[in-house]
């Protein structure tokens, strides 16, 4: 079969270029410029999908992006397939593979079929009525099985190859739309001089204007007309066109999210390309012109194969030169069904009969009963027939009391139906803009503005052409005034041939079955009929958005877009209240789904997160070290030797610092440098220690709290001169601490003389620690004393090793003597490799993370954010003493006096030893004081930090424990899944309490 | 992603300032302050529904920190000022919005 | 200066990035950087001896003699010059500014590349989110702003040629990303 029902000319496809698909595995046959449900129809394939529920035979119904029906997956390979895609918005390339969805073991023959004949008990809240017990059977059983049987298309299973990319976007108008509307607007807009950004869902721009053959625009056709004034758009280097652009999301301050579909289309898309590209658009001023949707008829068994939307019908004939049948029944309520009726007429296609559900038919009635169509007003369909497509229509004249009598059978092979038009409402409503309800034509409007937009034509419930056409030009006009260009004002447009398709009706229409036996569809893609709707009004349910979520009317992929209308005019028929006051649901964004791919963008790989690598990286990579991430930081953890274990590693780190001296790089340690002539005042009020007195080259190790006296960070601070200090702070804290310190500066104490910058990256940090770490550095250093007396323990000291100029730091974080060497961050690695070189020729080693974190603890040194929480006082935490006690204030003071810090019962900083000296705790578990605590005992603390100290021989840690100071020698437990640990509280200070090794 | 106007450097997208908190509240002294009140300063805020005075700071920019009212319902930004300036009315902010929506609702 | 202690720069040994008519990133090398702090006054007294102006007009570099000030806030400035100035720059501005200020060398924390080419913008814009047309940032203009996760200061010396300053060690983020943006204008 190849393209029968193709018409031999005609429609805006490439005849020149045949193109060859496969669904389902047939090889078939389209042209360029068919989208894959015209190129399905061309080759008579009607049947494309099975429903959710009731697994019912379903085929195409529409032209665009409110298909509920014609879902496909798109495969390129086992990792690029897409599924759920609309086959009436996919556009067909050499060598697509497209599959159908939803139905085993094949498209036309469905086990699951036997869902429909069950179908009384698959009523509206079937879920919730019969998979209520067992409670635990819903997640293991029911869910996976529904799931399994109502599904959806398959997500791949590998990662996705395609690139995506992104682009933050500036226009002073936005105009949403490319129908004639929206060609009008951007023309207006681009008179102006207006930077305008024109998006359009489609391969092609124009809209309605692609299908209709009928209509002039200023004298000439409106293809050509919209054909000229895309050129002219697409010429000004002021206007960005998008095609195959969905506008799908509308947030705050004009700020719409495009998605743009850069290689769906292509059969061999180049490598360099990204699939997609998200735009964030921030306009100025936006133009909403998103045309309508039409609405299908809600009779006896409307959702056959070959029973389509009128308008669909027309596009697809006008469009791509293709018939959605031989033989076609119209039924409508409007008057753009006649338009369908007349083009097929005139193309050759039978038309056995309109119905036209209006007792006095429309305005075209007279022109189809000349044309020689039969035309049957006050009629409408009663019921279909046929299997996998539609084979006959009944239909049956409305009588005066609102019965149906029924007429005959129309054998027909297609049949298309027009409910009237419902303005699409989505972009306006995402942006917050308030609808109203007009009562005469039954429609949603836009209504007030909450964004700077305005919307024209088809959504703003404007039909006639050239009313459409004036009013999108005059929203462009309109929009690039408000964004402050020169305009030339208004315009009107000589408009002939065109039709307004007027006449319309809500709900579902009246038929002479049993209404418990009739499935009349609603919301095609959830199987929801009428007879649901009105059930779920008699069991109680008044909200529209109720009724919605017990029918699932409207939340399919598809959002409700044909069904929404008509759902909301039966429930307000069985609520019996006018529709405005049952009220819409929410228009919820993204308007058509959106992969992805799309919003992870670059954010992947590499690019997840930006990857902080100090400058030794590199060096302590080759020499094997296993890294820990901190922050964004790629820290060296430690550096195991050939075949030893992490724990092994550890322990011989340890021991090296402690016996001889290690390296570790300290460079991701935040530093501020404080300079001003009120610098020492500044951080005498900043810090909880007194900083006045200080002296220039020496060091305090400061300890900061916020205002409600709980430890916020903490770092070694280093005067430098009488007006400059070296900060640091934690690794993780350096950028809250830096607003922290600016906030106050800013805002609290404006008068202070005195500035912040941020040195992390300018220093790298090498830290020497041990007993040989001056013996390790002397030799590079030049211009300093390095000698106990001359450079005391906590001092700083400037001068050069080999030649590039450091700050020296005399320093510890491990008990031990030790140097940190900052020097300017270029010269980090070979700085590194020199002292490296002294330190293993002294016996020492490189320590990374983890024999810092041991090293610390075994000296008691609290880690802020690991011991402490945020609700921790410098007290409890065990450093109470650098407390400035008689400073009359500064960050925290009048905090730390409130009553309820001074209870006693808070919790304290100890030690832990574990009565099995082997038994290493875990971190963050809790302490009781008893073995076996009763379920919901209260714990009295918890465990912050455990490690295996080598040099100690045993397990140390250090614990959160109410009132712990008072506890020590006291026996308590740290109840575990395998049976509570009894550990003894003891001082936190397990090395060297005398600190003699600080200072050798 | 909301537009939000920076003293400063004018017009910037949301993701460039971080919020502060709640503006005007003003910090104690130590002497003096009851407990109560210290509590307040620290832990209460008003969380209105409607117009609020807030800190922002514009982070990924001049680094500045300022004040600003916003609708905590529309997410409009009403007015913005340096740290310092004194708190505007709230009240008569709110009824120049609800007469500026009155006007709009009678020209449609 | 011992000769074997070398200089690493923040872009040495990352993937080059994909050089093409229509765009290109080059790091600039090293450059001397002073983050200069303190009130409009204290600017002016550093403009005296600096050369190139600070400007107390938001978001405007000042330039000349091969030096750059970009004001990055109120009282904020990045003055830039050449590799090796930054001894003399920090020695000048001590001896020429009376007023109370902080001056303090951040020629290894920043690094800094062009971005050039006529897709340029297309490509900052990737990332950034603000506004590039030539209407809204002229030549001359410079802020901190954001490239992806990454903050960036950004300044335009031409039509089509950005300098870009990020902290050292977000370099390969930044370059990354460019990359990542220009792939498909390759």
């Amino acid at each position: 079969m190849s393209q029968t029902f193709r018409r031999p000319e005609g429609g805006r496809i490439k005849r020149n270029k045949p193109v060859a698909f496969r669904f389902d595995g047939r090889a078939l046959t389209g042209y360029e410029g068919d989208t894959l449900a015209s190129a399905l129809l061309a080759n008579g394939v009607h049947l494309v999908g099975r429903s959710f529920k009731y697994h019912r035979p379903r085929g195409i119904l529409t032209a665009g992006a409110e298909e509920p029906n014609a879902l496909v997956t798109v495969s390129r390979d086992a990792a690029r397939s897409t599924p759920n895609l609309r086959a009436t918005q996919v556009e067909i390339y050499e060598g697509m593979t497209a599959e159908s969805q939803n139905r085993w073991p094949s498209l036309a023959f469905d086990a699951s079929a036997v869902n429909d004949l069950l179908s009384p008990i698959f009523v509206s809240g079937f879920y919730y009525k019969t998979f209520m017990w067992p409670a635990k059977f819903w997640t293991s059983v029911y869910e996976p099985r529904i799931r399994a049987a109502a599904g959806l298309g398959k997500a791949p299973e590998l990662p996705d190859p395609d690139r995506y990319q992104s682009r933050f976007a500036h226009c002073d108008v936005l105009v949403i739309g490319a129908g004639p509307a929206g060609l009008a607007a951007a023309l207006a807009a681009m008179e102006s001089g207006a930077r305008v950004i024109l998006c359009d869902e489609q391969a092609e721009m124009g809209g309605s204007l692609l299908s209709d053959p009928d209509v002039t625009i200023e004298g000439q056709s409106g293809r050509q007309w919209s054909t000229d004034v895309i050129m002219a758009l697409a010429l000004s280097d002021r206007v960005t066109c998008l095609t195959r652009t969905t506008a799908f999301g509308y947030f705050a301050d004009n700020f719409v999210a495009l998605a743009e579909r850069i290689t769906d289309h292509m059969a061999t898309p180049p490598a360099s390309s990204p699939r997609e590209r998200l735009w964030q658009v921030r306009a100025k001023q936006v133009v909403i012109a998103t045309g309508a949707l039409e609405r299908p008829l809600v009779f006896p068994e409307n959702d056959r194969p070959g029973i389509l939307f009128a308008d669909a019908a027309r596009t697809y004939l006008n469009r791509y030169g293709v018939m959605a049948g031989r033989k076609t029944v119209v039924a409508t309520a409007c008057d753009s069904a006649y338009l369908a009726a007349l083009d097929l007429h005139r193309a050759g296609v039978e038309v056995p009969a309109i119905l036209d559900i209006r007792r006095e038919g429309g305005a075209l009635t007279a022109a189809a009963r000349a044309a020689g169509i039969r035309v049957e007003t006050g009629a409408t369909v009663t019921g279909t027939r046929g299997r996998l497509r539609v084979a006959s229509v009944e239909f049956g004249h409305v009588q005066a009391d609102g019965s149906v009598r029924h007429d005959a059978v129309l054998p027909c092979d297609s049949l298309l139906m027009s409910g009237g038009w419902t303005p699409t409402l989505h972009m306006f409503s995402q942006s917050r803009g308030k609808l109203r309800y007009e009562e005469v034509t039954g429609r949603y409007l836009p209504g007030r503005s909450a964004e700077h937009e305005r919307s024209a034509g088809a959504c703003n419930g404007t039909m006639a052409l050239g009313a459409v056409l004036d009013e999108g030009y005059a929203a462009g006009e309109n929009a690039a005034r408000a964004a402050g260009l020169a305009t030339r004002g208004t315009k009107t447009f000589a408009v002939a041939g065109a039709t307004t398709p007027d006449g319309q009706v809500l709900g579902a229409l009246p038929h002479d079955r049993n209404p418990g036996r009739v499935k009349a569809f609603v919301d095609f893609q959830h199987d929801v009929t009428a007879k649901d709707i009105k059930l779920a009004v008699r069991e109680g349910f008044r909200s529209i958005e109720h009724v919605k979520r017990y029918t699932t009317t409207g939340m399919a992929t598809d959002q409700g877009k044909t069904s929404n209308m008509n759902a909301l005019a039966i429930a307000a028929g069985a609520l019996d209240k006018p529709i405005p006051a049952v009220g819409l649901t929410t228009f919820r964004m993204p308007y058509t789904p959106t992969t992805f791919g799309i919003f992870a963008n670059t954010s992947r790989g590499d690019l997840f997160d930006p990857v902080r690598r100090t400058s030794t990286h590199d060096w302590a990579a080759a020499a094997g070290a296993e890294f820990e991430n901190v922050g964004m930081w790629k820290r060296a953890w430690y550096f195991p030797r050939q075949g030893e274990s992490m724990h092994a590693a550890v322990d011989r780190e340890c021991r090296t610092v402690r016996a001889a001296v290690g390296i570790f790089d300290a460079s991701t340690l935040g530093k501020i440098e404080v300079v001003g002539p009120d610098a020492a005042e500044f951080m005498h009020r900043i810090y909880v220690n007194p900083f006045l007195k200080l002296e220039v080259g020496r060091c305090r190790y400061g300890i900061m709290c916020r205002d409600d006296g709980f430890v916020y960070d903490d770092g070694v601070v280093g005067r430098i001169a009488a007006d400059r200090f070296h900060v640091t702070t934690t690794t993780g804290g350096a950028p809250r601490v830096l607003s922290h310190m600016e906030d106050y500066l800013q805002t609290e104490w404006t008068d202070l003389k005195v500035w912040l910058t941020s040195t992390t990256e300018q220093w790298a940090v090498i830290a020497v620690q041990g007993p040989k770490a001056r013996e390790a550095i002397a030799p590079l250093i030049e211009g300093i004393d390095l000698s106990k007396a001359a450079m005391p323990h906590m001092s700083v000291r400037m001068g050069t090793i080999l030649g590039v100029p450091c700050r020296l730091f005399r320093m510890s974080f491990t008990g031990e003597l030790g140097f940190e060497i900052n020097v300017p961050a270029a010269y980090g690695k070979a700085i590194w490799e020199a002292v490296h070189a002294r330190v293993v020729a002294l016996g020492g080693c490189p320590y990374g993370t983890e024999a810092m974190h041991v090293l610390r603890a075994e000296k008691g040194y609290i880690i802020v954010g690991q011991d402490t929480d945020g609700t921790v006082t410098p007290d409890e935490a065990g450093v109470g003493w650098a407390v400035g006690k008689s400073k009359p204030d500064f960050v925290g003071k009048r905090g730390l006096a409130r009553a309820d810090l001074l209870k006693p019962g808070r919790t304290q900083l100890v030690g832990l030893a574990t009565v099995d000296p082997k038994v290493v705790l875990e971190e963050g578990a809790q302490i009781t004081p008893d073995a076996d605590p009763a379920p919901r005992t209260h714990a009295i603390g918890h465990v912050t930090s455990a490690y295996h100290s080598a040099v100690l021989g045993r397990s140390i840690a250090l614990a959160m424990v109410e009132r712990g100071r008072s506890r020590l020698g006291e026996t308590l437990h740290v109840p575990m899944p395998g049976g509570a640990i009894a550990v003894t509280v003891v001082d936190p200070v397990f090395y060297d309490k005398e600190g003699g090794r600080l200072d050798p | 992603m909301l537009l939000i106007t920076c003293p400063i450097c004018g017009p910037r997208p949301e993701i460039e300032f971080r919020n502060m908190g709640e503006a005007h509240i003003a910090r104690p002294t130590p002497e003096g302050t009851s407990d109560d009140d210290m509590a307040a300063f620290l832990y209460l805020r008003s969380n209105p529904k409607g117009l609020i005075a807030e800190r922002w700071r514009h982070v990924h920019g001049c680094a500045r920190f300022f004040n600003a009212v916003r609708h905590t319902v529309t997410d409009k930004f009403v007015t913005v000022y340096e740290v310092g300036a004194p708190k505007p009315d709230l009240a008569a902010l709110a009824a120049d919005l609800a007469a500026d929506l009155a006007a709009r609702e009678a020209g449609r | 200066m011992t000769p074997e202690i070398k200089r690493v720069g923040a872009f040495e040994g990352l993937p080059a990035f994909p050089a093409t008519s229509r765009v290109k990133a080059v790091p600039t090398g090293p450059l001397a950087r002073i983050l200069f702090r303190g009130s409009p006054a204290a600017a002016a007294s550093v403009s005296a001896v600096f050369g190139a102006p600070l400007s107390t007009v938001p978001m405007r570099a000042g330039e000349a003699g091969g030096r750059a000030a970009l004001w990055l806030g109120p009282d904020e400035w990045l003055l830039i010059g050449r590799d090796g100035e930054g001894e003399a720059i920090l020695a000048a501005i001590a001896g020429a500014v009376a007023e109370p200020h902080s001056a303090v060398d951040v020629g290894h924390r920043n690094t800094g590349l062009v971005l050039s080419g006529a897709r340029a913008v297309d490509v900052l814009n990737a990332g950034c989110p603000l506004d590039l047309h030539p209407s809204a940032f002229p030549i001359g203009m410079c802020t901190r702003t954001l490239l992806g996760k990454a903050e960036i200061v950004l300044w335009r010396q031409a039509a089509d040629r950005f300098h870009i300053e990020g902290w050292r060690s977000f370099a390969p983020y930044l370059l990354g990303f460019l990359a990542e943006a220009a792939r498909e204008y390759a």
